[in-house]
Parts: C-alpha cells; structure tokens; sequence
C-alpha cells in the first residue's frame, strides 16, 4: 500500500530504520515521524470517538491530531517527534 | 537591583528581533521556543539531516529567513535560548512577576521571569466542510510545512483552498518543488480583490509578489479559480476527491488524495491570556485577541506583545513589532532611550497597518462556508462534536457564550482545546443565536495549554 505523502527532495545519507505496526520501514535523518509514517501509510491512528482515521491536520504542533503510540508505552506527537532508529510506531490505537 | 529577568516566548521573527533588542541593552534574556531549531513557523529550518538551500526553502523571503537564521546563531552566546521547550503555564509570582510551567527536553521545569515578551505566532484558521476530518485533508500550513521542513508534499494529487495570500504562495511552492497541483481554489471573490488593489499598492514589494505567485501558478497551468463556495471532500477512507462550486454555481469535481485547506490565520494567544492580559474583539478578522498598543504593551504591565500572536499582520511586521516591544520594555526598565529609533519604527508600524487592512478587504471572511455547515458536520475534531449538538446546546439549553457551550457540548475541551474548532463554534453559536459573533465571547485559556504527560510534573 502506498503512503499518503511524497517525497520531493530526496537527500543522501544512510536510511534509519524503524516499524510501523511490526513492518519494517525507513526514514532518512532529519525526517519526522508524521512523514516517515506516512510515507508508508494513509494514516496515523484511529479516531476514538468515532468511525475513522486520522493523519495528523496542522503539522506545527497545535491540533494535537497526531498523537500515536510506541511499543516502549510513549505516546508522541509525530509531527514534533524525530523518528529514532529502532523506533516501534504502533498505529492500531487512538494515539493520545 | 538585580536585572529584570525577561522571558521572551517564541522565536519567529518577534521573538528573535525582540531577543536582539534585549541583548543588545546587554540582558540576557531567557528565548523560549518549542520548536527546535529557532526561526518560527514561517521561516521553520528543517531537521538536522534534513537542510535545503534557503533558496528552495523560502523563496523570495530567503534572504529574510538567512538574516533572522543568523541572527540566532549570532544571539547564543548572549541569550538563554531554550529550544524544544513548551510554556504550558504562567502564574503570578508574589510580589510580582510570573512562574513559567514548562516542559523541554530533561522534563518539566519552572522558570521565573519578571517581566514577558509574547510572540507566540498564529495557525491557520479553520472551518468545516463535509469530508474535512478524512486523513488526507490537511491546513494549507500543514501542506507548508511539510515541504519546508520535509521536503514532502501531502499527497500525490493535492488539491489546495485558502482565503488568504498563503494559497498562491503554498501552491507556488508545491508546483516549484514538483509537486502535482490539481486545484488552486480561493473561496474569496475575485471582485474584493481588485478593489483592494489601489491600496495594496502602497506596499508594491509585497503587492508585486502576490501577483508573481498567481501568475506563475496560472503559468504552471495550475487551475486558479476565485470565488469558490460549497466546498466538500469525498472518500470513504480517504480522500478521493473534492468538489465546490465555481463563482457562476456550476459544480466541479476534482480527482485528489490530499487538500490543504484553510481560511486565514487566528492567532495563538493561551499564553497571553494565562498571563492575565485582557482580550478585545479584533472586527476585521474576526478574532479576540489580546489588547496591544502601537508600541507592544499589552494590559499587563509586565507583558509585551508582538507579532501574529496578538494581531494578524505577517513576518515582516512581527520583526517590527518585536523590535518595538522590546524597546518599550527597556524604556519601562528605565534605560535610556532612542527615541529616533522608536519614531522610525512607529512610522513603519504605521504604513503596514494601513497595508493590512486592505489585504483583509482583498480576502473577505467565507461566511458562506459558516451558511452551509450541516448539523451532521464534526466541528470538534478532537472528540467528533457536531455542528448540531452545539445548535441544540443553544436552542434546548441556553447556551448564550462560549465557555458555557463549552461546559455542555464540550467543544473546545479536547486535547487542542478550541484551537481547531473554537473559531467555528463561536460563528454557529451566534448564528443560531442571532447575535454578533463578539457577543458569544471567546473560550478561555486553561493550564495546560497543550496536553502534557501526566506523569511527569514533579
């Protein structure tokens, strides 16, 4: 399945590794973690009053819409949160 | 006497300017940015890793964006800079000053400050449409920002709506960068603009590149169209396409998967009011914000303002203003003061206030888009309340102001706390009240201010 969003300016540098779901994936350095999901994905999270998903909506940390959940029990806001090698995303929650 | 310890909050173009201002009087004051990297919103560095010529980045602002990059480099070794770090609470202190609640990056933490300089920006303001809470739709500062700070666009066929400058300019960006744009759609009428045009003029720099950016979007054989109403998103999952209707009523649909959309700025003022400054109903865009004079002082004796924070008036202006207020401050510390200086700022201050008025005639408030909200429409989207729950608050239980639609719907309660939806509410509140949308007040701001772990305040 494809990602909700593109990449445009591609840049070297080695690839960091991380999971969304269990499934391998790769962000560059630099890459937050809304946009290295995303990529990959068409959204972030459930929304938990309700039928649907969620991907994020303001991307400068004000609309909180972007929470999602880690395996080691985090909880961040992907669009302020640098993706970090090894980084287990888990997408099948209500983020927040 | 020990110096006044001064807390500036935000480092966009007020916050850096101000900074300057303070450092230059030889106080070292505490810069306090959420973001990482200081610069802003609108001159936003990507990532460590991530960095693109600011060229790309920024376009005509480049060199704006440099010189403001510069100067916080410039500026470390004389300021306290406190990057990733979010105010979530400000309190009196006895006898005066404030506590700053704050959480960086070692944790939560308490900063003292006697005297504040808010310069705490604006997001993009927002409304609902159906299929607006579909993943895929996104603010046109979101689209923004992940080109900017990702080199991303949000989409593979993006459509984008705006009310406002941002949209030529963010569709401009996206086509530059290779983006697919298939719809640039301006829900303001053609007409309001070209009646704007002779005062706009005033400022010909920034008037000159409005038009470059319609014009190289209309070049790019982007489809630009004013005038646009009815807005909505289909998709059950996702976004498969939006349509509207043109300014002549015909309806259109467009195959997409992403849209930005959003319908001018509000501004971002929980700080202000957590420090106790009072509001005032700004008419032109349609906003409470909190009172400023010409020179940066808000009620408070001991707070300034600047920039988008308290008045929508872009980065240019907010560097003005941050430069002004700081000056202000050092004058009410009893430094000497420049008063050339502050004259020139004044006169400059002056001549874009008059620009800004005739900006907001060109892009009239969407009052169509608040005539067609539907009861089933979701306006909180952080907990799915509906335009016709907040109607039946008003109408079935007296709900007359916004804090108590608040108590009884709970729109404004989630975790952005009315960031998203307050605006909305306060337009159908009234609406269905038939009164002003002023007379429905404004929601008030609560520690947090944004959603903090719990576990960690000591």
């Amino acid at each position: 399945m494809t990602g909700l969003f593109q990449r445009l300016a591609t840049r070297p540098g080695a690839a960091i590794p991380f999971t969304i779901d269990g499934a391998p994936a790769e962000a560059k350095a630099g890459d937050l973690l809304i946009g290295a999901i995303l990529l990959y994905r068409r959204s972030l999270r459930r929304f938990e009053f309700g039928p649907g998903e969620r991907a994020g909506f303001c991307l400068m940390g004000a609309c909180q819409d972007c929470w999602v959940g880690l395996a080691d029990g985090r909880r961040v806001r992907a669009c302020t949160t640098l993706v970090e090698p090894g980084m287990a995303v888990i997408t099948g929650g209500a983020g927040g | 006497m020990a110096e006044a310890t001064v807390a500036i909050v935000g480092a966009g173009p007020a916050g850096l300017r101000a900074a300057q201002v303070l450092a230059e009087a030889g106080l070292r004051p505490l810069l306090i940015d959420e973001g990482h990297r200081a610069g802003g919103q609108i001159y936003r560095r990507p990532p460590p890793g991530a960095e693109r010529p600011a060229a790309d980045l920024y376009g005509f602002e480049a060199g704006r964006a440099r010189a403001l990059h510069d100067l916080a480099e410039a500026l470390a070794p004389r300021i306290d800079y406190r990057p990733g770090t979010m105010v979530w609470g400000i309190a009196p202190r006895e006898p005066a000053g404030f506590d700053l609640d704050c959480l960086g990056p070692a944790g939560h933490g308490r900063i003292a400050a006697d005297r504040l300089v808010l310069a705490t920006g604006a997001m993009d303001r927002t409304l609902p449409f159906p299929g607006w809470t579909l993943p895929g739709v996104f603010t046109l500062g979101a689209a923004q920002i992940a080109l900017k700070a990702q080199g991303m666009a949000i989409g593979r066929r993006v459509a984008l709506v705006g009310a406002g400058p941002l949209l030529p300019l963010v569709a401009h960006q996206y086509a530059k960068a290779g983006a697919t744009v298939v719809a640039v759609l301006d829900v303001t009428p053609l007409g309001a603009k070209v009646r704007a045009a002779p005062r706009l003029a005033a400022v010909p720099a920034t008037l000159a590149k409005g038009v470059w950016y319609t014009l190289a979007c209309a070049l790019r054989g982007m489809p630009v169209r004013s005038g646009v109403r009815a807005l909505a998103v289909e998709g059950d999952h996702q976004v498969e396409a939006l349509t509207f209707e043109d300014a002549s009523g015909r309806r259109h649909r467009v195959a997409c998967d992403a849209v930005g959309a959003s319908f001018g700025l509000r501004s971002e003022a929980q700080a202000a009011d957590l420090a106790g400054c009072r509001f005032v109903f700004e008419p032109l865009t349609r906003q409470w914000q909190p009172v400023r004079s010409g020179q940066g002082h808000s009620s408070h004796p001991q707070v300034y303002l600047a920039g988008d924070g308290s008045g929508i008036g872009g980065a240019d202006v907010a560097e003005l203003q941050g430069e002004r207020a700081a000056l202000a401050l050092l004058a009410d510390l009893g430094r000497p003061r420049d008063t050339s200086r502050e004259a020139r700022l004044d006169r400059r201050l002056a001549r874009q206030a008059g620009f800004r008025a005739a900006l907001e005639a060109a892009y009239p408030y969407p009052h169509h888009l608040v005539d067609r909200i539907g009861d089933d429409e979701i306006v909180c989207r952080c907990e799915g309340i509906t335009a016709g729950a907040l109607r039946r608050a008003a109408t079935e239980r007296e709900a007359r102001e916004m804090n108590r639609l608040k108590a009884l719907t709970r729109a404004g309660m989630g975790r952005c706390q009315g960031r998203v939806c307050g605006h909305a509410a306060a337009e159908i509140l009234a609406r269905r009240l038939g009164v002003p949308v002023e007379a429905v007040g404004r929601l008030r701001g609560q520690a947090p201010i944004k959603p903090i772990p719990l576990r960690e305040p000591a």
